[in-house]
């Protein structure tokens, strides 16, 4: 690598990390005040102001129910960007315990284990989150249960292997013959070593998170209306696309734009840490 | 050899594992396809004798191990919602036969553009040395794999479709009926699906290229003379090409699995708009095979991606 | 790939935004319809669901069967007034006491293999339709057939059970070849003015002109296709890219999208879409909750939001166009929000800190989810706390429509032409009353009505159920939609039924 690229690349606050910092910072303080104020009402409709096209009272425009698009913007982001954190949470805490497991342990649990993952894995991620919602029914909560388990076996491979590397390293086994307990040989001794590698694919994750959520959403088994959500806002307002494009702009672009912010501040990380690939 | 045993065993059990989490999910999900089939208004009389003629009185184990039977031999079963021109019932094979051209030739037009795109675009940004170019090319690969397929989809469709009116959008031509259009109108589906391959096959080609530019021997072969040219595209890019090809792979298996959501935005009647549609209708051999199918796509494509790291590296030791 | 639920699902008799509804004159539709027919030529169709079977008397779906209007016919027919007209039938009589109805076959009408329409295939479809044949009656209505005779080699004469004065509107059952019942569904034949080429499943189904129509000049089209298309946005895409030349369900907002390149016509439908409110589940089970509802919902905003205000306002379960028979109750609860009134009937009620209200939409409608928007919003202003769980088709039909298990729904019930249909299946043990409607004077009423052959009487009891059902709040009725249906500006000739059919044989090109 030359220099040059350096100077772009790493360095403590490289020019990715400041404009992922900024991009993501504006897409969270947007959301996360809009789950608890908003300049218009999300819900309120006005037969009057119908596709009223961007302006400055109403920065985003309006929908087909006169709603203002930017209020609901603020709340879909918020919610979306709360659902995914939980699903971050949710299925990264699932992999670490059953990687952990699985990982230092190996044997019958193992093989069991990562059978179901394989599993899950052959299938698309898509389907399964629609069969399970088929089955459990729409509604916040079962869509972060359902992305959660969809996720969970990425993070169980990740964590398993990092167990498999690091259980047979020197400290753990000198940790062994000292006696020290297998939970905390687990938790103590190994998790935090593998955290470096975890973070990354966490980071992924969040995206990945956002972009799923978005997408179930726009097939209608995601948030459900009148709660404001991106991914269901870009599906009503694909069939205006002629008529008010601002209204597939503006959701679709705000997916866009916390996506990016997150992926470039990851990739800012990376290269502060020099670690670019 | 015992390798690959292994791996035969378990592409089986998963397979299995598959079909009865599929047929359990059909069991639970609420739906039941004879009023789904018959509506409202159907007499009591004709529910049950429907019920009879699919075999839905039967108990759900007896259902499940005669369907294995017939798959094992080969039958894979009726579709319970598309009646077939000449006989009662649409074969599943045939119904899926009819739908496995689109998305295979989707999945081909896609690959044919990561390909001639992805690749010079790879290589130029490796090989480039302006700074500008480097953020440039890094920013808008960010951004294209930051874009969500469908609103992707919804963007095509509004610049090529609507505004630039190169394409009917939705107006899907078959390939029996004119397969030069039939290609034009895959361009565009198989564009959304690109984009995003395209950023990042481009990225893994630079960084992998980046990393050989680093190695010994390019060193050692600048030393004995060669020119700049043939080490790149001789040596450097030969090599920075394998764990790209695998790379490709797997993209391959991701599309031949089914491009769900842009079928769906593009109207297009391959296997992964049968799929939504099926479950929808709960057509219950239509979609037991088409996620074995897909399954067996995904895990065989990655099976062969192992076999060829092995090949070109046969260091890598059975794990 | 829009909601998951909207893929495809059969537009069953229970859905939805269906129907093409006549316009109360019955005119053919259309600026030009003075200009001259001119034969030949081929139109696209756009559809929104796949077939569900080729056989007309297993075919169920009403997407279904607005297709099938063009390959079969009955002894009678249904016209664009709401009436009949006389079909593979030149005349009919009906008996003093309503039993023995006597068909006279008309002269030379040809099934599209060519044979010509014998009383023996009139005997074997009406006998398959009621059960006779094998046991199994495909048509509920008419189980009442008793006996199917031929007189002569041009009458037939069929004997039922119990009068009844809506049955003829039943005879519009399709007349297929004697023996070929197994056949049909592969290889349709009827003698309708198309007949069958070709049907791919989820792309369409494809029909060409029959030569030997027995109604003189019709049809004008060589070819008809009927193609599925994803969703009602593919459509608006597709009529924008000329790929189709008519759509029949589209929203309001499509609808105006459309107005300059198309002409865009509006014409009620047959469907009542309400807020259907299980009777009893509670908090529903109180009738002052109910009517809490009626008074809470602004019925004219619902239509302006989703239909652009070209919906009918309704209030009980008839179509304003059975003019007969429809009385107009919308001062009951009146057309706006009257939020007072209910939080007042919510207080008595013992809810005057409001209540939650889970109302479940078949995902795969967008009208309904859209009213679900709206009322949702209206129901916050009266203090009742209403959330939205989108359910898939089949999952509808099963848990919701047979199953009972929800507090609310929206939904559509369409009519077919006799009115006694839509009032029928509120009686109290009805297989179909699924908002579990319970009212004695309602059951007793309509029995008395079914029994009755005198017209004016019938009317007077039809007019006191629809009463019966607005006061007591059995649901909240809301509008009958406007069926908006987009034609190329070059077509002529369509005409609008206030029936589930789209009649392709009186569209021309318009030279």
């Amino acid at each position: 690598m030359g220099d040059g690229r350096k100077k772009w690349g790493a360095g403590k606050w490289n020019k990715y990390l400041l404009a992922g910092l900024l991009m993501t910072g504006l897409a969270l303080l947007m959301g996360l005040v809009g789950l608890f104020w908003t300049p218009y009402s999300t819900t309120a409709m006005s037969a009057a102001e119908k596709f009223d096209a961007p302006s400055l009272g109403h920065l985003f425009g309006t929908d087909n129910f006169g709603r203002d698009i930017f209020s609901r913007v603020m709340e879909g982001m918020g919610t979306t960007v709360v659902i995914s954190s939980l699903v971050v949470l949710f299925s990264g805490s699932v992999g670490i315990l059953l990687g952990a497991l699985t990982g230092y342990f190996g044997g019958m649990l193992d093989e069991i284990v990562m059978r179901v993952v394989d599993a899950v894995n052959g299938f698309p991620s898509i389907l399964l989150t629609l069969v399970i919602i088929s089955i459990l029914g729409s509604g916040k909560q079962n869509v972060i249960l359902s992305l959660g388990i969809v996720f969970v076996p990425s993070y169980i491979r990740i964590v398993r292997s990092e167990f498999i590397r690091l259980r047979d390293a020197d400290y753990i086994r000198r940790a062994r013959l000292m006696g020290v307990g297998r939970m905390r040989i687990l938790f103590v001794h190994i998790l935090p070593n593998i955290f470096s590698v975890f973070w990354v694919s966490v980071m992924i994750g969040f995206n990945n998170a956002i972009l799923a959520e978005s997408g179930m959403s726009y097939l209608g088994i995601g948030v459900q209306p009148p709660d404001a959500s991106l991914g269901k806002m870009l599906s009503d307002a694909q069939g205006y696309l002629r008529t008010a494009s601002w209204y597939s702009l503006a959701p679709g672009l705000s997916i866009v734009w916390v996506v990016l912010g997150f992926a470039l501040f990851s990739e800012g990380i990376r290269r502060r840490n020099g670690r670019e690939q | 050899m015992k390798y690959f045993m292994k791996k035969l065993i378990t592409l089986i059990m998963t397979l299995f594992l598959v079909s009865v989490a599929a047929f359990l999910a059909f069991q639970i999900i609420p739906g039941d396809v004879v009023t789904s089939i018959l509506g409202t208004e159907a007499t009591p009389e004709r529910e049950e004798q429907l019920r009879e003629e699919l075999g839905l009185n039967k108990p759900p184990v007896e259902r499940y191990f005669s369907w294995v039977a017939d798959v094992l031999r080969g039958d894979l079963g009726e579709s319970y919602r598309y009646s077939k021109n000449m006989n009662e019932m649409m074969p599943v094979a045939e119904l899926i036969g009819d739908k496995l051209p689109v998305t295979l030739w989707l999945a081909a037009v896609s690959l044919v553009l990561i390909v001639v795109i992805a690749i010079p675009l790879g290589v130029l940004w490796a090989r480039s040395s302006s700074h500008f170019l480097d953020a440039v090319l890094g920013v808008v690969t960010q951004a294209s794999m930051a874009v969500p397929s469908f609103f992707l989809g919804i963007l095509v469709t509004y610049l090529f479709g609507i505004l630039l009116k190169l394409f009917a959008p939705g107006s899907y031509i078959s390939c029996q009926e004119d397969f030069g259009g039939f290609l034009k109108y895959l361009l565009f589906p198989a564009l959304s699906i690109a984009i995003p391959k395209i950023a990042m096959t481009a990225r893994f080609l630079r960084n992998s290229m980046l990393t050989e530019l680093q190695s010994d021997y390019v060193r050692t072969a600048y030393s004995k003379g060669c020119t700049k040219r043939r080490v790149m595209y001789g040596h450097v890019l030969r090599n920075a090409m394998m764990p790209v090809v695998t790379f490709l792979g797997m993209i391959i298996a991701e599309i031949v699995a089914g491009s769900i959501v842009i079928e769906q935005v593009f109207g297009l009647p391959g296997i992964g708009r049968l799929l939504i549609s099926s479950i929808s209708t709960r057509d219950f051999p239509v979609v037991e095979i088409l996620i074995l199918y897909i399954t067996f796509v995904v895990i065989f494509v990655y099976f062969l991606v192992d076999i060829l790291y092995r090949v070109i590296d046969p260091r890598i030791s059975e794990v | 790939m829009k909601r998951i639920g909207i893929l495809l699902t059969a537009l069953l008799t229970m859905a939805v935004l269906g129907g093409c509804g006549a316009d109360g004159t019955g005119e053919s539709s259309g600026d030009n319809s003075s200009k001259e027919p001119a034969y030949g030529g081929s139109v696209v169709v756009g559809i929104q669901q796949d077939i569900d079977s080729l056989d007309p008397h297993e075919a169920t779906a009403a997407g279904t069967k607005e297709i099938l209007f063009n390959i079969f016919e009955g002894l009678v027919k249904p016209d664009e007034n709401g009436g009949l007209i006389n079909a593979v039938a030149s005349d009919y009589t009906i008996s003093e006491d309503g039993l023995v109805y006597t068909f006279t076959l008309r002269d030379n009408v040809k099934f599209h293999n060519g044979n010509v329409v014998t009383c023996e295939d009139v005997k074997y479809s009406l006998e398959r339709v009621s059960g006779l044949l094998d046991g199994t009656p495909l048509i509920s209505t008419l189980k009442t057939i008793q006996a199917v005779d031929i007189l002569d080699e041009k009458t037939v004469q069929v004997t039922v059970e119990s009068p009844n004065t809506e049955l003829i509107y039943s005879f519009v059952a399709a007349i297929i070849p004697a023996g070929s019942g197994e056949n049909e569904a592969a290889d349709p034949i009827g003698t309708g003015p198309f007949s069958y080429v070709s049907y791919t499943p989820q792309v369409g189904i494809l029909l060409k002109k029959n030569p030997d129509y027995w109604q003189a000049g019709l049809p004008y089209l060589d070819e008809v296709n009927f193609k599925i298309v994803n969703s009602p946005d593919s459509a608006v895409l597709e009529l924008q890219g000329g790929t189709i030349d008519i759509y029949a369900y589209l929203t309001d907002s499509q609808a105006q999208e459309l107005q300059e390149s198309f002409r865009v016509e509006a014409s009620p439908s047959n469907v009542v879409q309400a807020l259907f409110l299980n009777n009893s589940s509670a908090p529903l089970d109180d009738v002052r909750v109910r009517q809490a509802i009626c008074y809470a919902l602004d019925r004219d905003m619902i239509n302006e939001f989703v239909g652009g205000g070209n919906g009918t306002v309704i209030s009980s379960a008839m179509l304003p166009t059975l003019k007969d028979n429809y009385v107009d109750l919308n001062d009951t609860y009146g057309t706006t929000a009257n939020v007072e009134k209910a939080k007042e009937l919510l207080a008595d009620a013992g809810y005057a800190d409001g209540l939650d209200l889970e109302i479940a939409i078949p995902s795969n409608y967008e009208f309904h989810m859209q009213t679900g928007e709206v009322v949702v919003e209206q129901l916050k202003e009266a203090g009742i706390n209403a959330t939205i769980k989108a359910v898939e088709w089949s999952t509808w039909l099963d848990d919701i429509y047979n199953g009972r298990q929800y507090q609310a729904t929206i939904s559509g019930i369409t009519c077919d032409t006799t009115p006694g249909y839509l009032l029928n299946r509120f009686q109290t043990d009805s297989k179909k009353n699924f908002i579990n409607f319970a009212n004695a004077e309602y059951d007793e009423l309509y029995l008395s009505a079914q029994a009755t052959l005198d017209v004016q009487e019938k009317i007077e009891a039809y007019a006191q159920l629809q009463r019966i059902l607005c006061e007591d709040a059995g649901s909240a009725f809301l509008q009958v939609p406007a069926n908006m249906t987009a034609i190329n500006k070059k077509l002529s000739g369509y005409k609008f039924y206030p029936v589930y059919v789209q009649d392709l044989s009186t569209v021309f090109w318009a030279e």
